[in-house]
């Protein structure tokens, strides 16, 4: 069945439905401008109106751009600049559009107006010649003909992009061991993360970190590496003091921490935003972004939310000097579970 | 031409086009062609004003922007940031906001337009799918819409990526990963997007050259076609008098819908000028430049992405296991599952649709939501899906909001997750089922007179008036798609795809209320007296139902 019958059938079953006889466009009812030359003016002189307010708006973003100057430092002066120019264009573009619509509405003819529609696909006829074009060039080209040419040609343009994929190798390098490896080994001192301007390293002595403090840690002479960033986002750390009494410790991890205190990767194990939000009475890790909650009494098990695997624990330690530090890197792998997490042991060191 | 040669300035112009354009018969073959007028079919035309507003916006952007993640410390107006290191990226972000006149407005209004632009191609599809606009011919351009909604999220992510800022930061630390979730290749894929290991200093060149050239690239081939469909199928309309699948009844593109469609372009471009003018959107000054450690708490993703970071909340971690030590961990990368799910099954429905109906005849005419009860329901069951997602995005603020425990607040989304999509469909078929019913009432009944008469033996009814003709049309002219049984094929067997289509079949349209028929209407004015005086339908008689 062609689709010239299709619609022929369903057109006439739309002329008449349930037994109903489509009654057709219904007459058309003139409007108030349609009738009263004075409701006609008036229109014309509202729509005129919006354009002139337009015009109005336009003129004060030009003045508003000069007479609300941006003060260095002051954030009234650019919220204000802001708020006048965003006046400016507000009158000036929506007044075009409420004219333009009002006209519209009210001056030019709303009779509604058929159009039919046609069949989207062409005449048989027209498939007929189509069909014959590509015929045509089949025999001209001869490709039909020609299996070798076709294949061939195929085959060529097949592998032609390969080149332009293989480019793209060195979008980055290969993984390797960088997801098992931290800044932290033994004896890296723990310092304090100094948030957004970089200082000099301030080292942690054990006796600073009180019950129920938390410190939000990275290794020292990070900033000195050569992304500091891609190593924090590995090797950020919290460190925490818990009454030892409330410590449910692993006997294979009995030493990984100093009279209480403990140190945990800060990066969820979910999808890596750093676990910042630590709950001093319940002593319950929470991600910020998933809702993952981690006991530190527990060696950070998950107890809620989507992450699996717990936090990795950074064995600790006290120097010489009386300062924190790292007995070694993390044994676990940090951040977000990956493919490869369980090939290889994390780096003895 | 052989016209005359033209005297005036105006017409030698024309004349100079017409020779070298045709212009004539572009105006002659889109002049008139007609636009049924319905706000509902505005919604496009938001998404397209509102893109075209973010080419302009996010063309001026890109004159200060300075994709570089080179580090350097701060040393413009902005006092709280003052010698802070931060990369070229976010400095070049911060000199648009404070140092640009108009720069903050013209970033603002970027953003919003972004926000509008996706809440307007959601809605729109909505609009097609509750109307049944996506049925032949109109497939293809159904799939076009779909990707059209994933470019527009891939455009807006990668934008709001491009500060790198704190926020934006997290969120792409969050897709780094999701992608080192993907079993196999996870890890290669995020080393190759980050150029190494997460930050690194390439991404957000990547992201700039995503942004502002591949997608809109995309987007704007896509819109084309788009749009070039909607010329070759001709707009569809809703059921009218005079409205048939063989015409389409409305206003001109010359002079009426051009002036309409341009004087709502312009109207939408103000409405976002006030917003920008006077609503902060993203101030990146606020939370500082990327540091993989700090987070503030109640993180959200832009509007459209929120429903997959809704998912990564509700999603309990035990669906992450391993076997012979490989992870297969769904609780991350099961956000991709999800979105394919969902546009899956968007692109699949038309499809799905025509095979049960066993209906492949071309629509013109819209259903009414109503008058498809079941694809409604199925409908208003995915908005529920995807609203419970969304909503689990802002589940930690809402526990904060309603004093509520965050966990018990995650266990209500799971439970929703399921339960939400079940009881908007069981809802939604009899709001429809029963509309339908109102409506049998209304056309065979008549409509309140507010007359209220005294019969004489003393009882006083209120007189119903019949509708006129138009008005029966409107609400009576509609197929309702009926259970379709197994039919055997030319060998006289039933396959068992065939034995499935009926059994899904009978699921969508068993429930069903027939269209009234005329001879339904003239027996009920028959029965009432042929003047629409309905004596019956305040005292209960059951209508007739149609089975």
């Amino acid at each position: 069945m062609t689709s010239k019958q299709h619609t022929a059938e369903h057109g006439s079953q739309l002329e008449q439905v349930n037994g109903f006889t489509n009654p057709g466009i219904p007459e058309h009812k003139p409007r108030v401008t349609d009738s009263s030359p004075a409701a006609e003016r008036m229109a014309e002189r509202q729509i005129a109106g919006w354009f002139i307010l337009s015009m109005i708006g336009t003129l004060w973003f030009i003045v508003s751009y000069f007479l609300f100057p941006i003060e260095d430092g002051s954030m009234g002066s650019i919220r204000l600049q802001n708020a006048m120019l965003g006046l400016g264009a507000t009158l000036a573009l929506f007044s075009i559009g409420v004219g333009i619509v009002l006209w519209a509405k009210t001056l030019i003819t709303d009779v509604e107006v058929v159009e039919s529609r046609h069949d989207i696909a062409g005449s048989e006829e027209d498939q007929a010649i189509a069909l014959e074009i590509i015929n045509q060039a089949k025999e001209e080209s001869g490709i039909a003909r020609r299996p070798l040419l076709r294949n061939t040609l195929i085959a060529a343009v097949a592998i032609a992009p390969l080149p332009a994929l293989l480019v793209f190798r060195d979008l980055g390098p290969l993984p390797g061991d960088s997801l098992f490896k931290t800044l932290w080994g033994p004896g890296v001192r723990l310092v304090q993360d100094p948030g957004m301007v970089p200082h000099e390293d301030r080292y942690i002595r054990a006796e600073d970190v009180t019950i129920g403090s938390a410190f939000h840690v990275i290794p020292e002479k990070m900033y000195e590496s050569e992304h500091p960033l891609n190593e924090k986002a590995k090797a950020a750390v919290l460190l925490m003091r818990i009454d030892p009494q409330e410590l449910n410790t692993d006997p294979a991890k009995e030493d990984w921490g100093v009279d209480g205190i403990v140190a945990y990767s800060k990066i969820c194990t979910h999808v890596g935003c750093p676990v910042a939000l630590y709950e001093h009475q319940t002593h319950h890790l929470l991600c910020p972004c998933h809702q993952s909650t981690f006991d530190v009494t527990n060696h950070c098990a998950v107890i809620f939310g989507p992450a699996k695997r717990p936090l990795p624990q950074l064995p600790i330690a006290v120097d010489d000097e009386g300062y924190l530090v790292a007995q070694r890197d993390f044994v676990d792998p940090v951040g977000p579970t990956f493919w490869e997490i369980n090939t290889r042991e994390t780096s003895e060191q | 031409m052989s016209t005359a040669p033209a005297t005036t300035a105006v017409g030698k112009a024309a004349q100079f086009t017409e020779s070298r354009v045709g212009a004539s018969k572009m105006v002659k073959e889109f002049g008139r062609k007609i636009f049924p007028s319905h706000w509902s079919f505005m919604l496009g035309e938001v998404a397209l004003y509102t893109f075209i507003i973010l080419i302009l916006t996010g063309t001026f952007l890109t004159f200060w922007f300075k994709p570089a993640m080179g580090e350097l410390h701060y040393e413009g107006p902005y006092i709280p940031l003052k010698g802070v290191e931060m990369s070229e990226a976010y400095a070049s972000t911060l000199a648009i906001s404070f140092e640009i006149r108009g720069g903050l407005f013209i970033r603002q209004m970027h953003h919003w337009a972004a926000l509008l632009f996706m809440a307007a191609v959601s809605i729109h599809a909505l609009r097609i799918f509750f109307t049944g606009a996506f049925r032949r011919p109109r497939e293809i351009n159904w799939l076009i819409g779909i990707a059209l909604i994933a470019l527009g999220m891939g455009a807006g992510f990668t934008g709001y990526s491009l500060p790198d800022d704190l926020l934006s930061g997290n969120g792409l630390r969050i897709i780094d990963g999701l992608l080192k979730g993907i079993p196999l290749v996870g890890t290669y894929v995020s080393f190759f997007l980050f150029g190494g290991e997460f930050p690194g200093i390439d991404i957000v060149s990547r992201l700039y050259s995503l942004h502002i050239m591949i997608v809109p690239a995309l987007l704007i081939a896509a819109i084309g076609v788009h749009l070039m469909f909607v010329v070759i199928h001709k707009h569809t309309q809703w059921p009218g008098a005079g409205h048939t699948e063989k015409n389409v009844v409305g206003e001109p593109v010359l002079p009426t819908f051009a002036a309409k469609g341009g004087g709502f372009f312009f109207m939408i471009f103000g409405l976002l000028a006030l917003i920008s003018g006077f609503f902060t959107i993203n101030p990146v000054w606020n939370y500082g430049p990327y540091d993989p450690s700090p987070v503030s708490a109640g993180t959200q993703p832009d509007w459209y992405i929120g429903w997959m970071d809704g998912f990564l909340r509700i999603i309990p971690g035990w669906t992450e296991f391993y076997i012979f030590g490989w992870p297969i961990s769904f609780n991350i990368f099961s956000a991709l599952l999800i979105a394919a799910l969902l546009f899956g099954a968007m692109a699949a429905w038309p499809f799905v649709e025509a095979w049960v109906t066993k209906d492949h005849r071309e629509h013109h005419i819209l259903d009414r939501p109503r008058n498809n009860p079941t694809r409604t329901a199925f409908g208003m069951a995915a908005v529920v899906w995807y609203a419970v997602m969304w909503a689990a995005a802002s589940g930690d603020l809402m526990a904060v909001f309603f004093h509520m425990s965050l966990n018990d607040m995650i266990y209500i989304f799971r439970f929703l997750f399921f339960a939400g999509p079940i009881i908007a469909y069981i809802v939604t078929k009899r709001i429809c089922l029963g509309l339908q019913r109102k409506d049998r009432e209304i056309i065979l009944h008549g409509y309140e007179s507010g007359e209220i008469i005294r019969l004489p033996h003393g009882e006083y009814q209120e007189r119903h008036k019949v509708h006129t003709d138009h008005e029966v049309w409107a609400l009576s002219s509609f197929e309702s798609p009926e259970y379709v049984p197994a039919e055997p094929d030319p060998d006289g067997k039933i396959s068992k795809w065939e034995r499935r289509r009926a059994a899904i079949s009978k699921f969508f349209y068993e429930d069903r209320v027939a269209p009234v028929t005329k001879d339904e209407l003239d027996a009920a004015h028959h029965d009432h007296g042929d003047h629409g005086v309905d004596a019956g339908s305040h005292s209960g008689g059951e209508l007739p139902r149609g089975h």
